[in-house]
């Protein structure tokens, strides 16, 4: 029988099968560029948000303490936005005329909610605490970035399971002083390795890693 | 599904028509789609609510409900006259409810510093930050009038607000209150003392710092 495919296709079965390989491993590090990718993870993505709510005005140039609004992040799972009672403790009587302050003066007098856009979300089968976290000495832009140098708020991590295990694996690399836990200007110190290591044996962190600790 | 497809594949041989061909391939496409169908976000989003969660079960779009006027959760009985309202028998009181101890004076500070120094400013003088951007200005706490006011009289302006300054009720527990104010009964110490009052070991130190700044001021221009 003669034969059916002429010798030289042998080239392109053998270009087709490394082709395959190629595409397969080209395939995967695609898909984990777009899993990385800001367009999957919001991270450095800013929300549209009912108010311009600018985060570097208040907390960088007029230097107002994170728990100013977000008062219970010290005693509470959630650190909690701001009722629009706290807003108003200022805007009652500065910016009075903005328009762009208009939703917030609306909200006051009907008693209505404003409706935020939430930017860090976990899954609701996570459990996290933020209380239990700023008390062993992990600060707020630690997780959520340089928090008082964004005009409007975006994610700073990608809020994944490796992204929390990267910390609670090596604690010493993350860990500051209590004292700093709300400077939002806090500079990581060259000797953080030591500096961290001694802290996390002080505040007796422990590198808790077990499934049930978030998931429960 | 594999076996399906390789049967597919097979379709020439088999002499299967063209009809059945199609048949498989939707079957095929259907098994997918049961499969695909597996991925919900049932665990991701359950039914429960967060905090702030909105709620269309309410009127009011809240997943939060407010107290029940008249309803007292427990542990908020508050029967202390003094330690939550700042008076005693109806009269502001200059008493604190509890020792002022070193560790509840810098709990103190610390609260003024979050809460109090945007307008009050850090030295209690009333030209914070936000008093600098055109809020009205707060009196400072070192004129006498404040001097000698009485402490329940900070704790009631904190709980229930003062002029255009509003309630802190919400922010600040009633137990920090009575820290902060006792906080500013220091910051009013310090700035009312006298060389007499810092202890003999540490008045070098503030002479010391005294012939600097004046040092300093001989060299400007």
């Amino acid at each position: 029988m003669a034969q059916i495919f002429h010798h030289s296709t042998n080239v392109l079965s053998r270009l087709s099968i490394y082709g395959g390989v190629f595409i397969v491993a080209l395939l995967g590090a695609a898909l984990y560029e777009i899993e990385l990718s800001p367009w999957y993870t919001d991270v450095h993505v800013s929300r549209e948000q009912p108010v311009p709510f600018s985060h570097k005005h208040h907390a960088g140039e007029l230097g107002i303490d994170c728990r100013y609004c977000h008062t219970s992040v010290e005693k509470s799972s959630f650190a909690g936005v701001p009722p629009t009672q706290t807003c108003m403790t200022c805007h009652s009587q500065i910016w009075t005329n903005s328009a762009m302050l208009e939703p917030v003066r609306a909200s006051y007098r009907d008693d209505k909610s404003i409706s935020w856009t939430r930017v860090n979300a976990l899954p609701d089968f996570v459990y996290f605490d933020h209380s239990i976290h700023v008390s062993k000495g992990i600060g707020c832009t630690t997780c959520h970035g340089q928090i008082a140098e964004m005009p409007l708020t975006y994610r700073a991590g990608t809020l994944y399971m490796s992204w929390c295990l990267d910390c609670h694996r090596q604690p010493e690399k993350y860990v500051r002083p209590k004292s700093q836990v709300f400077n939002p200007n806090y500079q990581v110190p060259d000797n953080q390795e030591q500096l961290g290591r001694e802290l996390v044996k002080e505040y007796k962190i422990q590198s808790l890693q077990n499934c049930s600790v978030c998931h429960r | 599904m594999k076996f399906e497809l390789h049967r597919g594949r097979g379709v020439g041989n088999t002499g299967v028509s063209p009809f059945m061909h199609c048949l498989r391939g939707l079957a095929c496409l259907g098994g997918i789609a049961i499969l695909l169908a597996g991925c919900r976000l049932d665990m991701h989003i359950q039914p429960k609510y967060l905090p702030y969660e909105p709620s269309n079960f309410f009127n009011d779009g809240r997943s939060e409900r407010p107290v029940v006027p008249g309803a007292v959760a427990r542990g908020q009985l508050h029967t202390d006259e003094l330690l939550y309202t700042g008076r005693e028998n109806g009269v502001v009181s200059d008493k604190f409810p509890f020792p002022m101890t070193r560790a509840d004076l810098e709990r103190g500070r610390e609260r003024y510093n979050i809460y109090c120094t945007p307008c009050h400013d850090y030295t209690g003088n009333g030209q914070g930050m936000i008093v600098q951007r055109g809020f009205p200005p707060p009196p400072s706490f070192h004129l006498d009038s404040l001097r000698q006011a009485p402490a329940g009289h900070f704790f009631e302006v904190i709980t229930n607000g003062f002029g255009s300054m509003y309630s802190y009720a919400a922010r600040v527990e009633p137990e920090d209150r009575w820290r902060i104010a006792g906080y500013i009964r220091a910051l009013q110490l310090s700035q009312h003392a006298i060389l007499q009052d810092v202890p003999e070991s540490d008045r070098a130190k503030l002479t010391e710092n005294q012939t600097k700044a004046q040092g300093h001021a001989a060299a400007q221009p």
